[in-house]
This record gives structure tokens, sequence and C-alpha cells, in this order.
């Protein structure tokens, strides 16, 4: 796993990333055409900014009552025959998740559909307690079997050619050498993954939504993997963060035709999956886990970023995401709704993250739930350079800065010294350690400022 | 009507020609324009690297120097947007928010209060429109691809109305240009990959002139483009507007 200890930031990571450039061009032209298939999607929809407005409004009204809607759906849930556990951070939901397993014995589970967990670090905690975990979703296997962390919370294996895809099959499930035929590999995995199902007896799945007045919950996927592991198995876990709740039945109207236009283009996923209690004889759990959220809900600048459903429209119309991969924010969800959630769970080693966006917007308005995910980098950074994790050198900087600004007379004089300069002795500028100049040239100085034009050619208006 | 002339701060020093061609033509209109000239600077630059609590100095300057006017026009829509949601003021906060209420972008001040109509200039050349963010996506000077909302474009709708003028269609008529602010320098890489992806789309659309409503975003590509040792120019939209070309 990445991100333990002191690591390299997201600039620098995706300085590496940008090394080779046919692959950046790669990895943003696959995200750009699904932005474009989201484009085609939503436009089809007349409206599809209500709809947006609604998702969101039913969001907020969700999160402003959430300590009730939880206990009824708590309630409703153990009435359907559901055992509902309470995680307060990451630890607690993965020894819940154990305690399950060991009290059945179990020491082999299959598992979809849950970026939680990649939070949570379910895998290797499970690991560590001798228990193998299989994920199911396909790119989740490839991520899996490439020992990587996902880089999309919606395709975890966008990073990855199909070569090179090939190249994995090749080494850990025996396809022939060479092989990069999307139909062979996926059948490949169909068959491995089929006797994975066969055999477990736990699986594990994540929840797309919770519905209060019913105590069911929904995943939705399109490999229909999610319904083969929960329906094989003797005991179903379901994990979620408090925050997928929402309040009604009715409600998912509005968010399934959201969800998956926002995600991939598509109108809906395959399957819409509801589970609502266990079959006769066998066992089904939710986790209900906080790790933080309860603490972003009392952070008021910040508390919106819990309507996130997990689409990835962000990452995917992010121009910087596109160009720097997921694996450069260091985080289980990454891109731009990434960049506003990991400061909450950790400032000091996500303190890059609301820096690494050109604040332009994209993001917050391609939001399904309209969060406003660039006005909450910009809050980000004020709180991040605040609670001191920025580099000294830059903050020395800011404030000569703001000093020249702030006074009239000694900005005319830098104005001035620093044209002069430029034109005099450009290499003061034009050399290595100024990173505008390594791959572009400096703006050329003209001799007069606009002000001292003005002087010049029309009356003052000094005070 | 008097109109206060607010040019950012690296307008003023390095590119004086897109402010004058601003000046002249809020003038044209028949617009009374002052350039204050104890103006520096929006704060931007601080505020959004982290450090709002270094602003006050240029915000209070900005309070001092405008309040007085019927409307502030500034030929950027990053630095208007700023001021729009961040100016505060310790000595005369309601001076501020008024001044919020009344700054302008240029193109914006020119469709929506001017309402121009005509203009008498001439620019026979293919140009390529850049969207810089905070205009287009900030300040709505034109209909963004993310929204489902009907087409418009205050930028476009002024350049139609140049002589000679060929606006060429892009690829990615809305991707922002990797500048950004201070992420120019701090995020180096991925900044100047997007700048070449802006570029490489308007030269292979045959653009002669890159232009757009901020200078920032074309100061960056300008950078790259010379550094390419390409031949096509950047000019701000106020340039164009203003342009006599025979």
């Amino acid at each position: 796993m990445m991100g333990a200890g002191k690591t390299r930031d997201h600039s620098a990571l995706a300085d590496v990333f940008n090394q080779d450039e046919p692959r950046v061009n790669w990895h943003d032209e696959t995200l750009w055409f699904i932005r474009q298939k989201r484009d085609k999607a939503a436009f089809a929809i007349p409206d599809w900014e209500l709809l947006r407005e609604t998702a969101s409004q039913i969001k907020a009204h969700t999160l402003s009552h959430l300590s009730q809607y939880l206990q009824e759906f708590e309630k409703n849930a153990q009435a359907n025959g559901i055992t509902v556990h309470w995680a307060a951070d990451a630890q607690e939901h993965n020894e819940i998740v154990f305690s399950i397993l060991q009290k059945h014995g179990v020491d082999r589970m299959v598992k979809s559909k849950s970026m939680l967990t990649e939070e949570c670090h379910l895998n290797d905690y499970l690991a560590r307690h001798g228990i193998e975990v299989i994920d199911s979703d396909l790119g989740e296997r490839i991520v899996q079997l490439a020992q990587e962390p996902p880089s999309h919370i919606v395709l975890p294996c966008i990073h990855k050619k199909k070569e090179e895809i090939g190249e994995i099959f090749h080494e850990h499930l025996g396809t022939e050498a060479g092989m990069s035929d999307p139909q062979v590999l996926t059948e490949t995995a169909r068959q491995h993954l089929r006797e994975t199902f066969l055999t477990r007896r736990a699986a594990l799945t994540g929840v797309n939504f919770a519905v209060a007045e019913t105590g069911e919950f929904v995943v939705c996927t399109n490999e229909g993997n999610a319904d083969m592991g929960a329906h094989l198995a003797d005991v179903h876990i379901a994990s979620m963060g408090i925050e997928k709740l929402i309040p009604r039945r009715e409600h998912l109207g509005v968010f399934l035709r959201l969800l998956t236009r926002s995600a991939t283009g598509q109108p809906i996923t395959t399957y819409s999956s509801h589970f609502r209690k266990p079959r006769p004889g066998h066992e089904m759990h939710v986790v209900l886990v906080d790790n933080g959220r309860s603490v972003q809900l009392g952070r008021e600048d910040f508390r919106n970023s819990l309507k996130c459903i997990r689409c990835g429209a962000c990452m995917n119309t992010c121009p910087v995401y596109r160009r720097s991969g997921g694996h450069s924010y260091k985080s289980a969800v990454a891109g731009p709704i990434g960049s506003i959630l990991a400061p909450n769970l950790d400032m000091k080693k996500h303190a890059d993250l609301p820096f690494a966006s050109t604040l332009c917007g994209s993001c917050t308005n391609v939001c399904p739930v309209k969060i406003d995910i660039h006005d909450q980098l910009y809050k980000w950074r004020q709180v991040v350079v605040q609670e001191g994790h920025v580099d000294a050198k830059k903050a020395a900087g800011m404030k000569a800065m703001a000093a020249v600004l702030s006074s009239p007379a000694t900005f005319k004089l830098a104005g001035k010294a620093g044209r002069l300069f430029m034109r005099r002795v450009p290499l003061l500028v034009n050399n290595s350690f100024n990173p505008w100049y390594k791959q572009r040239e400096m703006p050329q100085p003209p001799n007069e400022s606009f002000r001292e034009w003005y002087r010049k050619n029309r009356k003052q208006h000094d005070q | 009507m008097t109109v206060g002339l607010f040019i950012p701060c690296y307008v003023d020093q390095f590119y004086p020609k897109a402010a004058i061609a601003t000046l002249e033509l809020l003038e044209k209109a028949g617009v009374q324009v002052e350039f204050p000239a104890r103006q520096t600077c929006c704060g931007q630059p601080m505020a959004n690297s982290g450090f709002e609590h270094l602003t006050s100095g240029c915000n209070e300057l900005l309070v001092e120097n405008f309040a007085q006017y019927d409307y502030i026009v500034s030929p950027s829509g990053s630095c208007v947007l700023h001021v729009k949601e961040h100016l505060h003021s310790h000595k005369q906060e309601a001076q501020a928010q008024n001044i919020r209420g009344k700054v302008y972008e240029l193109v914006e001040f020119l469709t929506d209060v001017l309402k121009v109509e005509s203009l008498n200039a001439r620019f026979p050349h293919k140009v390529g429109l850049h969207q810089s963010c905070h205009g287009q996506r900030g300040l709505r000077l034109s209909q963004m691809t993310e929204r489902v909302e009907p087409p418009f474009s205050k930028p476009e709708q002024l350049l139609n109305l140049v002589q000679g003028l060929e606006l060429i269609p892009l690829s990615r008529k809305d991707e922002c240009c990797g500048f950004g602010g201070t992420f120019c320098v701090t995020e180096e890489a991925v900044s100047v990959k997007m700048g070449k992806d802006r570029i490489t789309d308007h030269l292979q659309h045959g653009a002669e002139v890159i232009t757009g409503s901020d200078m920032s975003c074309l100061m960056h590509l300008e950078g790259i483009l010379r550094r390419q040792k390409s031949n096509v120019k950047v000019m701000h939209i106020a340039e164009i507007l203003n342009a006599q070309e025979a």
C-alpha cells in the first residue's frame, strides 16, 4: 500500500506520471471519453439540473437529520432480521468484520463493490489475521492481483492498459503469454471467480444506498458479482458509511437516475439489487461506519462533501486527475472529491491534496449532488495553512508578496526593478531553479508598465 | 457614468497593451474611465495559496481606490471573481460589499451593462477562444459543457462583431489551461501538460491567434508557445475587439 510514512506529494508523483507523455495522453483520453458519455446521457434528460438540485436537497435534509434516520434504519433493518453493527472508525469496522468471520469459522471471503473497505484497509487487516479476501469486481480483482490500490472509485484499474492486464492474467491465472483480447481475459476472470463464488461461505459488499423507512439497502453493479457472492454465501456482510442513507424508498428514483449517468453515461447499472432480509438459515449484517464522517458533519464549510454518492464524475472531468493518475493522490478516494474528504481523515498526510487543483470548477458542475467541490478545495487550503501544514519557504514568500502588494509605492518600484532585471539580466529568472522556466518562456517585460503609460497619456486620478 | 478601471497587477507590469486596449474600448463606448493610481492587486495570489489572512492590505487598498465609482471594470474574469467572492474590509465593510456588487469583467460589462451591439473593429485572422474557467464557470460568461442548459457565450457574441474574424471550433471548448495561479509552479508538470494539450487543440484547428478574457491563462499558454517556437500569438480579447487591422 502506498501512503505509509513520509512519501512524495501529489506534485512529485504527478511529475513521475508525466515522464511518459503518450501514456498521459492515453489516460486523459480514456477518461475524457467517459466524461463525454456522461454528457450525452445528462443532456438526454431535460430536467437534469432539477434532478441534481433535488438530489442535493434530499441529501442536505438527510445529513441534517442523520442520527434520526440512522436509528430509523437500524430499527427497520433489525425488524427485517438484519444484524446492525456500529463502527466508530476503520479499526472497529475491521474488527467487527473479523469477529463475524471468526464466529462462522470462515477463512476465505469474497468481496464486491466497496470503496469503504479500501478506506479502512480491510484486506490488509484480514490478511494479517489469516483470512484471504478475493475481490470479485473485475477491475478490483485486477489491481488486487497486481498488488496495487484502485486508482479510481468506479474504474479501479483504469490506469492499466489491456496488454498489462494480459500480463497479470498470464502470471496469475495462466492465460497464454501476450493474450490481451478483452473477451478472453473477461472469460478467464469469470471462470476463476465462479469457483470463488461457489466455495466462499461469506460475502462482503458495499452499499450504494440504505433506505431508512424500509431498512433495506441497495447495491448497484454491472457485473452481477455482488448478487452472486451474496446469494451463494451463508453470511452477507454489508459495510456502509453512515452518509449512504436516504430517508425513503421513493428517493431512490432520483439517485438511481443520476448515479450511473454521471459515472459512466449508462442510463442505469445492469443490476440495482435490493437486500432486505436474510434467507432462512442465513445471516445478513450491516456495519454502519463513521470513520471521521461525524467530524466532517461538524465542519460547516465541508459538511456537504458527505452528499457524495461515489459516482466518480468529478475524477473523469478533472483535468488534473486525468493527467496525474489516481495513485498520485495516495488516498482510497482520489481526485477532487478525495481531495476534500482526505484532509478530514488525516490533514497532515493529505495537506497537499487541496492544492492539486486549478480550481477550474468543472467538478462542482458535473457533481450530481451539487457539492461545491472547488470552493471546498479553496477553503481547505486556508485550513491547511492555518494549521501549519505548509512549507516555511512558501509561507515566507507569501508574506513578502503580500507586503509588496499592500504598498502602492513598493509595488511600483518592485515592478519596475523586476522588469529591468528581466530585460538586463535574464539569467536571474531564466534558470533551472525557476519551475516556470523549465518548460515555458518568461513573459517579455515591456519598457513601461500600464501605469507609466497612463501617467503620460491620460489625466491623473491620484489620491 | 464613471468607471474605475481595475488593471490586474501582472497585466500592469507585463501586458500594458491589454490594459490600453481595455481603456480605449471603454472610452470609445462613451464611458468616462479613471485609473486610480494607488491600486495594486486583488489579493488572489495569496488567497488561492491558502493565505487569505494576508490579503487585508490588498483588500483595503481596493476599497479605498474603487468605492467611489459607479462601476469597476477589469479585463480579468479571475480577479473579478475573486473580488466578488472574497472582498472584505475591516475599515469599510459596507463599501466592500457594495464593490462586490458593482465589479464587472470587461466582456460582461460590454454585453450586459453597455449592451454593445456593434464594434468598429477589424481583425482578419483565425482566432481560437480560450475560455478561462473563472470567467466562464465563475462569472457565467458562457454556457459550460457540464451543465444541461441552452448554449450562450458572451465573448463569442462580441468576437462575432469583429469584421474578418474567423472563430475556429475546438475539440474541448472549455477545458482548463492549467495555469491555476501558484499551481503553475507548484504542480509544474501537470500545469504544463494541460497547457500543451490546450495549445494542440487550437493548433489542430488552425488558430493563428489564441484569445481569451484572462491574460494569466494566456501568459501561461504564451510561455509554452514561445518555447515551442510557434508563430501562434496570444492576445487579450480587448486587443482584438479594439483592433483596426486593414
